[in-house]
This record gives structure tokens, C-alpha cells and sequence, in this order.
């Protein structure tokens, strides 16, 4: 289909993209509680030069990482126009009418700016970027295992999510095919009232349903036809190895962690209110 | 004249993406009025992607498709100055001649698909009426015809493509996928294109369905004359049914010309890991035993019938 990729995964072979995808799962976690820890000036300008280093080593392209800020950037402008004007500080820049502009404020605003495109571009950069939704998910079966104790039927619905993923290019390939069909055959799906373009979707649900439950219904007998019974007792093909890689990155994230908490005390500059 | 021609077309998908690709290069093609086309090519050459430019479902990224000589996918300032309908239209005023230009261009778009019918590789997925007879004549009713020019064109197009009128009250979903195909075929012959359009049509089906495809196609272009394209991977099929065969390889028209032409270059053929007749080859092997055969033999038929005069004339002293 044109233009459509499964969440934003992008291809490719860095040192990232190899790590355990239950490993990236926790290095997420850090991340964001790394862009948290951050109070001062001098922290944010290691959290950035730090969000710079991931990107680099992912070796994904600025362009496409920058496009994951596109849904935020409404987010970011509001943040940011509420930090300048709202905050209440003691230096104080600019005045109009009820505009009050403080220094703490502008700090805020930036400081906000660098927060929340570090934690996009860092939980990109570890989970969505390079991990396949379908690593990730059998990460987290495998990270949320300890829940089958309490009964909570974790492989169930990382398997429900596993064949969902699975077959979301598939329907949207099949509903393309299927539009360009009934396009061939003089079906309008861009004009007339909204009644009319309704109707115009009945040629195309019919097959896409009919050929959706064929689907089920074969995929559901091609697994008891190979015993699947759910989860107790089984092997997997891929199983998850940690390498000494994946330890080395996430104790490095803790202690840059530690580092950036410890690294609030440089108070020069602004700092968070 | 040229029903259709491809000028430097090229198409890519998922532009932007990691994943882009090129289906189409740079492809430049003409397609013979009357005449039945055949194309060819591996999987992913890109035949697919090339029909769905001809009736205009989508546009190319670069390059130009005509129909008749107009543009499928011109755009309003080009329409206005430099096309075809342009010259029409010349001596009109320019208000007037604006007008003309567009109605008659927004008229040509709407009535694409009617005249260049596609039918999609693997149709059958397309069906969706409570009924046979309903489901053929989707196509028609969209064009706003009458109900008894519909009946008609449904029953003919049933009559062409062997789908019997006691399987009209069915359901498309309850048929055998041989059926289901003649009927999405009779679908859109019910709209008697001018062009009719072919992806992979007899892919799937056994010996007998792949006859009855293929004879209903060809009696359809004997009875309207139109333009036929077909794909297929079957270099016999080619051979039986198509005037001119058009050889794809990676996004690119790598050969083109009459059978005799093409199949000429067996081993380009092979390299692009397509192959000539089996036919045809037998008749070489038989040929090199001493065998003298004529050399333009591409089908059973064609070699029966060589056979049979080298036998009959003097059969009796081999
Ligand atoms: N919807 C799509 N999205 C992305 N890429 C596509 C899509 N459809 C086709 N392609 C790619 O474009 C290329 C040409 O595909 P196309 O379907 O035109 O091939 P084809 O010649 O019809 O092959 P086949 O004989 O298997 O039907 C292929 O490499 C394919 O991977
Ligand atoms: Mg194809």
C-alpha cells in the first residue's frame, strides 16, 4: 500500500537495532526516566547531546526521526506558549497589556521543547524505530511472564496482539485491492452526499469481511492442525538471549542516569520550576 | 492508431519510506487498436502495477499515459494550452473554449473505467451481491444505464463467459473459484469496454477452465473488436491467444514484437527466467533429428498440423 509501513519501524543493522527487544523495552523505561531527572541547564544539555549519540548510533536518518515530532509539535507549541507567558518568576524580560514575560519562563519553555523531544525521539529510537512490533511484543510476554503466576494470561493477548500485528498489512493490502476493483467497475467513492458515499463502502466491507473470516478460520484450524493448545509447554522459534551487549547498554543508560541526577547540581544557567 | 501509449512512465511505491521501490522504469509503450496484447514477465516486473495505470486507478510519477491520444492524468493548465483537446476546440473563444475543454476532459475521466476495463489479478475476491445476475450487473448500473440495456448486456456477458443463467439467483460466495472468476469477468465485459484489461485471468484454474477463459476473451474481442491486454506467465497461452507479446524484466519493457520475434530470443528469454513454448522447443529438437518442419510453431495445433503434412506427403518412406 502506498505509503503505509506498520508502526515506524526502520530497517537496518546498528548496534541498536541488534539489542534484546526486552532489553530496549527497559532502556525505554530509563530513557524516560532519565528526561525526567533532568532539572538544570547543564543536565539538558547532556540529555541532548545524549538523545544526538542514540541517533547517530541507530543510523537512521534525521529527516524520519524528526517525523515522529509531527504529532507533538501542536503539543509543543501550546507547552511552550503556556510556559512563556504563565510562568511567575522574579526576572522579569517583557511586558504588555497582561503578558508578563519572565526569564523562567523562556528557560522553562526550552527546557520543555528539549524534555519532550528527547523522550519521543529516545523511546523512538529503542522501541518503535528499531524494534519490529512483533519483537516487541514477544519482549513483553516475555518481561510480563512472572504475571502468569497470578493467572493473568499474558502469552493469550501477546498472541492476540502478535496476529493482529500480523495481519494489519495484510487487511490494508486486501482493502487497497479490493477499492481498486470496484473503482474499476465505476464505483465513486470521493463524491456525492455522505448517504451515497456510505453505500459505496458496501462493495468493498462485503469482500474485505468474507475473505477477513476465511482468513480466521483458516489461520485458527492451520494452529490446531499443529496442536496449538496456548502457552503451557511451549518453545518458541526465536527465544530471546541476552548478550553481554544488552547489559553493558542498560547498566551504561542507569549510570547516565545517575550521571544527569548528580549533574543537576552545575546550577548555572536556568533551571525547571 | 494507438489505443494506448506509455510515454517514459515511471512508478514507485512507498515514496519516502525505507521501503521505496520502483515498479516501473522509465517504460515507453504502445498498444495496437484490435489487436490482443499479451505481457509477460516474472513475478514483480511490474505488470500488475502497469495495468493499474492504463484505466486510470493511479497515476504515474513521472510520464504519460494516452488513451486515443489523451492524457489519463493531465492537469488543468496543460489541458487548457497543449492538449488534443485544445486543437478540438481552437476556434472557440477562451471563456468558451475553457469550458468545452473541461467538461469534456471531467466527462472522459468519469467514463475511464467504463472504456478501459481491468480485470483485477485474483477477481473473484471483488464479488459481493446477494446474487449472481446482481453482481454482473454492478458495473453497468454504475454506468447509469437502463434496466433493459443491463439485462441485456448481463446476459450476454454471461452467455461469453459460460456462466449459465440457472446459477443467476445464487450467491457469488456459494460458486467454485472457477465460477466466481467467469463471473467477475462477465462483471466487467457487462460494461463492454474498449479496452479489456486481463491480470493473470486463467491463474489458478485447471487445463479446461483456462480454455474457457481465454476462448470467451478472444470471442469477445471477435464480437466488439476491442483492444485486448492480457498477463500471463504462460508462454503457451501467449503464444495460442495474443497478436504481440510484450516482455517485462525489472521494471522495464525488455522486449516486444510478435511471438515469432520474440520468441526468437530464447536465451534472453531464459536469462530473465522466462522460457519459449515447450511446443516450440520439441518442434527445434525434432527439427535438429532432421525433422523438416516449418520453423513457426508455437502451439499444439500449429504443430499438429506440421506434423501431419511433413507425414502425409511423404510418410511413407520414414
Ligand atoms: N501495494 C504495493 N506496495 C508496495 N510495493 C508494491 C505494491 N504492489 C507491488 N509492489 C512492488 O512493485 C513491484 C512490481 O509489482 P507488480 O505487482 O506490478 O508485479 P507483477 O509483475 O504483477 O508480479 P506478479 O507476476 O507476481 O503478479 C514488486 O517488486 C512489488 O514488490
Ligand atoms: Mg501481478
Amino acid at each position: 500500500m502506498k505509503g503505509f509501513t506498520l508502526g515506524q519501524y526502520y530497517p537496518g543493522n546498528s548496534f541498536i537495532h541488534r539489542l534484546d527487544p526486552r532489553a530496549k523495552i527497559i532502556l525505554g523505561i530509563l530513557a524516560i526516566v532519565c528526561t525526567f531527572l533532568c532539572k538544570t541547564l547543564f543536565s539538558f544539555i547532556l540529555l541532548f547531546a545524549l538523545t544526538l549519540i542514540l541517533a547517530i548510533l541507530s543510523r537512521i536518518p534525521l529527516k524520519i526521526l524528526l517525523r515522529s515530532l509531527r504529532p507533538v509539535l501542536f503539543i509543543l507549541l501550546f507547552t511552550s506558549l503556556v510556559n512563556i507567558f504563565m510562568t511567575k518568576g522574579e526576572n522579569l524580560l517583557f511586558e504588555y497589556w497582561i503578558f508578563h514575560v519572565y526569564e523562567e519562563g523562556l528557560w522553562n519553555a526550552l527546557f520543555m521543547i528539549v524534555r519532550i523531544t528527547s523522550l519521543i525521539v529516545m523511546t523512538g529510537i529503542f522501541l518503535t524505530y528499531t524494534t519490529t512490533p512483533i519483537a516487541l511484543t514477544d519482549g513483553l510476554e516475555q518481561l510480563l511472564s512472572p504475571l502468569k503466576k497470578l493467572h493473568i494470561p499474558v502469552h493469550d493477548f501477546a498472541m492476540m496482539i502478535t496476529i493482529a500485528l500480523r495481519f494489519i498489512p495484510t487487511l490494508a493490502e486486501e482493502t487497497e485491492r479490493i477499492m481498486n476493483a470496484q473503482r474499476a467497475r465505476g464505483v465513486n467513492f470521493s463524491s456525492g452526499g455522505l448517504f451515497k458515499r456510505v453505500r459505496s463502502l458496501i462493495p468493498i466491507l462485503i469482500p474485505l469481511f468474507v475473505s477477513a473470516f476465511n482468513r480466521a478460520f483458516d489461520l485458527a484450524n492451520a494452529m490446531e492442525c499443529r496442536c496449538y493448545h496456548g502457552g503451557e509447554g511451549r518453545t518458541r522459534l526465536n527465544v530471546l538471549h541476552y548478550k553481554a551487549a544488552d547489559f553493558i547498554a542498560m547498566i551504561l543508560l542507569l549510570g547516565i542516569g545517575i550521571g544527569l541526577f548528580f549533574a543537576n547540581r552545575f546550577t548555572f544557567g536556568g533551571m525547571i520550576r | 492508431m494507438d489505443k494506448l501509449r506509455l510515454e517514459n512512465v515511471t512508478y514507485r511505491y512507498d515514496v519516502g519510506t525505507a521501503f521505496e521501490q520502483t515498479a516501473l522504469d522509465d517504460v515507453t509503450l504502445s498498444i495496437e487498436e484490435g489487436k490482443i496484447t499479451g505481457i509477460i514477465g516474472h513475478t514483480g516486473s511490474g505488470k500488475s502495477t502497469m495495468m493499474k495505470l492504463l484505466n486510470g486507478l493511479d497515476h504515474p510519477a513521472e510520464g504519460k499515459v494516452y488513451l486515443d491520444g489523451v492524457d489519463l492524468n493531465a492537469d488543468k493548465k496543460e489541458l487548457l494550452s497543449s492538449s488534443s483537446l485544445f486543437e478540438k476546440y481552437q476556434n472557440l473563444s477562451k471563456s468558451a473554449r475553457k469550458k468545452a475543454i473541461l467538461s469534456e476532459y471531467a466527462d472522459f475521466k468519469k467514463n475511464l473505467c467504463f472504456r478501459v476495463g481491468l480485470v483485477m489479478q485474483y477477481p473473484e475476491y471483488q464479488l459481493f451481491e446477494e446474487t449472481v445476475e446482481k453482481d454482473i450487473s454492478f458495473g453497468p448500473k454504475n454506468m447509469g444505464l437502463s434496466e433493459e440495456e443491463i439485462k441485456k448486456r448481463v446476459r450476454e456477458a454471461a452467455m461469453l463467459t459460460g456462466v449459465s443463467e440457472d446459477l443467476f439467483e445464487k450467491s457469488p460466495f456459494d460458486l467454485s473459484g472457477g465460477q466466481k472468476r467467469r463471473v467477475a469477468l462477465a462483471g466487467v465485459m457487462a460494461m463492454k469496454p474498449e479496452v479489456l484489461v486481463l491480470d493473470e485471468p486463467a491463474a489458478g484454474l485447471d487445463p479446461r477452465g483456462r480454455n474457457n477463459i481465454f476462448s470467451s476473451i478472444v470471442d469477445y474481442r471477435n464480437q466488439t473488436g476491442s483492444t485486448v491486454i492480457i498477463v500471463s506467465h504462460s508462454m503457451e497461452d501467449m503464444a495460442k491467444y495474443c497478436d504481440r507479446v510484450v516482455v517485462m524484466n525489472h521494471a522495464r519493457v525488455a522486449m516486444e514484437g510478435d511471438r515469432k520475434e520474440v520468441f526468437a530470443h530464447v536465451g534472453e528469454l531464459s536469462s530473465m527466467g522466462l522460457d519459449i513454448p515447450e511446443i516450440t522447443r520439441l518442434a527445434e529438437l525434432l527439427r535438429e533429428r532432421g525433422l523438416p518442419l516449418t520453423d513457426a510453431i508455437y502451439t499444439v495445433e500449429e504443430a499438429t498440423s506440421a506434423l501431419l503434412s511433413v507425414f502425409g506427403k511423404g510418410g511413407a518412406d520414414r
